[in-house]
């Protein structure tokens, strides 16, 4: 049985490559990947714990997690579809209509 | 080396290796590719976890329902043109490399202090009153009457979610309202 400390640094690996894709980035498609990577590393973190405790409710946080995502990814591809029908690129630093 | 300790580190290091590759890539059709790889490699990792239920939600709908969607808007916009990575030497980037290097620092501090925390807490500890049957945890009638006694609430919430999201999707996809 592999120590629940393995999973939680992958966990936390992943979780800041995701971060490291948001900041870095320049596309908007690409940072919407990037949370998504960020969802999955907590995903593992929840269910890495779920295991250790002996509960499953780790796994029902999980399905929850990925309906968020699911939400979250309609919602914003929406908005990216959106702003490039009006600005014609995907580069989040053009879009500074709200900047006073 | 044990077979699952193996596996733990093939899977864990296949699902570090293409997430990267997800964010250093230059086309967003490799980066919604690469995840898909990464979130196989997650699904390997939940099967070693005895969750397979957790493993078939991963494959079905991460990789194949809301990948799907990315592949589509990356095909229907069709941009290929990439703008290059943030690096200190361009213009108007000290905000979020500062900000960035900021939460950089306080994430590798939360990290190492949960590690430390981790490190002391044994596993029975952490395991205490845990069920002697780890595997039938994983089945899905034991998440199903989780899911629908203590989590009921919950579930139904996630509805309204999936319907506002919905409407929202719609609503901002079109071209006037």
């Amino acid at each position: 049985m592999v120590p629940l400390g393995h999973y939680l640094i992958l966990s936390a690996i992943l979780f800041c490559t995701g971060t490291m894709g948001v900041f870095l980035r320049r596309n908007v498609i690409t940072m919407l990947l990037s949370i998504e990577v960020m969802l999955n590393a907590v995903n593992l973190a929840f269910i890495a714990f779920g295991r250790t405790m002996g509960s499953a409710d780790g796994q029902v946080i999980m399905f929850f997690v990925v309906t968020v995502a699911a939400a979250e990814a309609a919602v914003g591809l929406a908005l990216v579809i959106a702003l490039f029908r009006h600005r014609e690129t995907l580069n989040p630093d053009t879009f500074t209509s709200l900047k006073w | 080396m044990g077979t699952d300790l193996l596996l733990f580190y093939l899977f864990g290091g296949a699902a570090v290796l293409a997430s990267l590759a997800v964010v250093l890539g230059r086309n967003p059709m490799h980066s919604v590719l690469l995840l898909i790889v990464s979130f196989a490699a997650l699904a390997g990792l939940y099967i070693t976890l005895g969750s397979p239920f957790a493993a078939v939600i991963q494959i079905i709908i991460y990789a194949g329902a809301i990948m799907v969607l990315f592949l589509f808007v990356v095909m229907l916009l069709n941009a290929h043109r990439e703008d290059a990575l943030l690096t200190p030497g361009a213009s108007g980037v000290k905000g979020p490399i500062r900000t960035g290097a900021v939460l950089g620092v306080v994430l590798a501090a939360e990290l190492v202090w949960a590690l430390v925390k981790a490190g002391q807490a044994p596993d029975g500890e952490l395991a205490a009153g845990a069920a002697p049957n780890v595997e039938a945890l994983g089945s899905v009638r034991a998440l199903g009457l989780l899911l629908f006694t203590d989590y009921a609430f919950a579930f139904e919430v996630t509805s309204i979610l999936i319907v506002v999201a919905m409407v929202g999707a719609v609503v901002l996809a079109k071209r006037e309202l």
